[in-house]
């Protein structure tokens, strides 16, 4: 596994999707009136990515190895590389999970302060001002939409009917 | 029949919420393109939730304004502290820096704010004058020269966006492959939904956007931890006093520079593909080739200034050119122009200009404006952007990452659109960790659909792909995106390795040949003389035995950039 390259990998995920999306090619209605059928453009495109991620794979395993490589530090050191992007992704999912019962108000505001509590400072000082950002901030852009612009943005069950 | 138009077009824009939106947006855009990390493109990209409910003429207005913006913005970065703003004003840094650590800040920012405003209107002036003979040749198009155009576009852009030209592409083909999800717009067929109801509209152009473009460069400024939670500049930062006066003055002096930067802004832009980060290194390059004191670059001199920042305001009037006249985005910023105008209805082609007249015209004196406003708006923003540099990185990722998200509901009202961004937005970031450019990928979900229905509209018209080769503007772009796509390998191998002294004179060969087929005299003309060229060259090539040149000079600053 030590030896597989990234772009060997990245290469091979390409061939899967080119694999999965040109079976999925195959479910596509036919139609009768379309001089070229829905089919042709996307099996095209594939054809192309297929041979272009043939050419990856090949120009990967001829590139020399490069010395001690990041990736090879292990699973600990990846996740503390990539904490705060992994953190914000996380949280951005809860938010969305979270929509149809907090709304856009209250999960906005509580992510912004989730977010920054995870990936900024947290002392005392810093928590409460992470919830002043939190909520002036969401509260303002929520106003903009809702009333400058008229946008109907989530309410949340919780606070339906408020 | 202009003239009704010019004042049609002036009504709109000089209306006093117009004028307001763009005083906002060229601030906005200012203040965006201070901050290190931020791009142009995510600045406008960000400014799309915002236009939905203002008219098509409001909301290309503001954006301009973000753009203009967005382009001279980043110079205030670079001159005060050394790190430019954005990639465009990268080559600004080279003498802006130095300027102003010499006690000059005030002079050094005046070059620059009057260089982007003197090369911003020559770039709007060129605009104005060749985007409706563009869009005359480009009612020349069928739909097999339009599908020719768009694989240029995304070959060229693969081949400039980075350094491994196969990502490039490769990226391009997944932009391409994502926008064939849902419904085929021809047919009426859902494509790729894998049982999913949500799939069958397919994904809605601004959540796929922001998520590759901002979602995911956000999430790349925090990932170092201990950088994040710094301030995004020292403390020591100060607005200083703009010298107006003697910064015009030495512009105008430097006019040669000045135009010759401007116009090297405006052919780049009209490239599809390359943008102002390319045009702003090329402009301060030549600018020190063609100076008689070449050392004297990068001691803080004003050629080193004017060069770069007039052609990267330059270089946006050229990719404008494209949008209006050929409905083809020049690069990522006109593509989300593009995605604008889309969201109002309004389809950018060769007939745009005369379909909407006012429109059009509209983006031209809004292109003009937005000069003018930035260079009221410029002493202003200094003292905001000063105040913006306190802020950490990861405060400004956490508000931002929630605008997304509303402003990316706003569009449909749909909550799919957030999952859309959430998965585009973890796509782009893992594209970017993996080297593979997202411009080629952005311009391929843009582009599409507009390959595709030409493609179909070719084939209805003649089921054979021999008018492909046959068509002259097909075949000239099809020669464009091989040569394009050739062209990584022939810089890199150049003055090293015999081949790349076929290439010039080969592709002046292969062009003059689809420019022969051509109505008229002058591009029969125009190809013969390539034909001669191409031929002459090679001869003489040939007779030098293939003798490969090598470069005298070391690599300079600006190359190593």
């Amino acid at each position: 596994m030590r030896s597989i390259r990234r772009d060997t990998l990245v290469a091979l995920g390409l061939l899967l999707i080119c694999g999965t999306f040109f079976a999925a090619s195959f479910d596509i209605r036919e139609t009768s009136y379309a001089s070229l059928g829905s089919e042709v453009w996307p099996r095209v495109i594939l054809a192309v990515l297929f041979v272009l991620s043939l050419a990856l794979l090949a120009q990967s395993l001829r590139v020399k190895d490069a010395p001690a490589q990041a990736e090879h530090a292990g699973l600990g050191a990846w996740f503390a590389a990539y904490r705060n992007p992994l953190w914000c992704y996380l949280l951005f999912g809860l938010y969305l999970l979270t929509l149809p019962y907090l709304g856009m108000l209250a999960g906005g505001a509580l992510f912004v302060f989730a977010t920054l509590t995870a990936i900024g400072r947290r002392d005392l000082r810093a928590l409460a001002i992470n919830a002043v950002i939190g909520i002036g901030m969401v509260g303002f852009m929520w106003t903009v939409f809702r009333y400058g612009l008229n946008v109907i943005l989530p309410e949340g069950e919780l606070f339906y009917g408020w | 029949m202009i003239f009704d138009n010019i004042l049609a077009a002036s009504g709109a824009i000089f209306e006093i919420g117009t004028i307001a939106l763009m005083f906002l947006g060229v601030t906005a855009g200012l203040i965006a393109g201070a901050i290190p990390g931020f791009t142009i493109a995510m600045a406008v990209v960000l400014t799309l939730p915002f236009t939905f409910g203002m008219t098509a003429v409001q909301g290309v207005a503001t954006m301009i304004g973000v753009l203009v913006g967005g382009l001279s913005g980043g110079l205030m970065a670079g001159m005060l502290t050394g790190i430019p703003g954005t990639p465009s004003s990268v080559a600004t840094t080279f003498d802006g820096f130095p300027m102003a650590r010499k006690g000059r800040p005030g002079l050094a920012l005046g070059l620059g704010v009057w260089s982007s405003f003197f090369g911003g209107i020559i770039g709007a002036i060129v605009l104005v004058t060749l985007a409706p003979q563009l869009a005359r040749v480009g009612l020349e198009f069928g739909p097999w020269d339009y599908f020719a155009l768009v694989m240029f576009a995304l070959t060229i852009t693969a081949s400039l966006a980075g350094d491994n030209l196969l990502k490039g592409l490769i990226a391009g083909a997944l932009g391409l492959l994502a926008a064939t999800i849902g419904e085929d717009e021809v047919n009426g067929v859902a494509r790729f939904t894998f049982g999913a109801d949500a799939f069958e509209q397919g994904f809605a152009f601004l959540p796929v956007l922001v998520g590759l473009f901002a979602f995911s460069q956000l999430l790349s400024d925090v990932k170092d931890r201990d950088k994040a939670l710094e301030p995004l500049m020292a403390r020591g930062t100060k607005a200083v006093r703009v010298e107006h006066r003697r910064a015009i003055v030495e512009v105008l002096k430097r006019w040669t520079t000045l135009l010759r930067s401007a116009l090297i802004g405006v052919f780049t832009g009209i490239l599809p593909g390359a943008g102002s980060s390319v045009s702003n290194i090329l402009a301060y390059d030549q600018a020190k080739k063609a100076s008689k004191t070449p050392e004297d670059f990068g001691s803080g001199i004003p050629d080193g200034i004017v060069a770069p920042e007039s052609s990267n305001n330059a270089t946006e009037g050229g990719a404008l050119i494209m949008l209006m006249a050929l409905g083809i985005p020049g690069d990522v910023i006109t593509a989300v122009m593009l995605g604008a105008l889309l969201i109002h209805d309004v389809i950018p082609s060769p007939s745009f200009i005369s379909d909407e007249p006012v429109l059009a015209y509209s983006i031209f004196i809004a292109f003009f404006l937005a000069h003018f406003i930035m260079v009221t708006m410029q002493a202003v923003c200094l003292r905001a952007f000063v105040l913006i540099t306190r802020v950490p990185m990861y405060v400004l990722a956490a508000i931002i990452l929630a605008y997304c998200a509303i402003g990316v509901f706003a569009l449909n009202n749909v909550e799919f659109d957030l999952w859309t961004l959430f998965i585009f937005g973890v796509i782009g970031y893992l594209l970017r960790s993996l080297g593979f450019p997202l411009a080629p990928m952005i311009l391929g979900v843009v582009l599409g659909n507009i390959a595709e229905l030409n493609l179909n509209r070719a084939w209805s018209i003649e089921p054979s792909l021999t008018p492909f080769l046959t068509r002259p503007w097909s075949l000239l772009f099809f020669t464009f995106a091989l040569f394009s796509a050739a062209f990584p390998w022939y810089q890199k191998h150049r003055r090293e390795m015999k081949w790349t002294l076929v290439y010039l004179p080969l592709f002046c060969i292969a062009v003059s040949g689809p420019l022969a087929l051509m109505d008229g005299w002058v591009r029969p003309v125009l190809g013969a003389g390539l034909l001669v060229f191409g031929t002459v060259t090679l001869v003489r090539r040939a007779r030098a035995g293939w003798r490969i040149e090598r470069a005298p000079a070391p690599p300079s600053r600006s190359e190593e950039t």
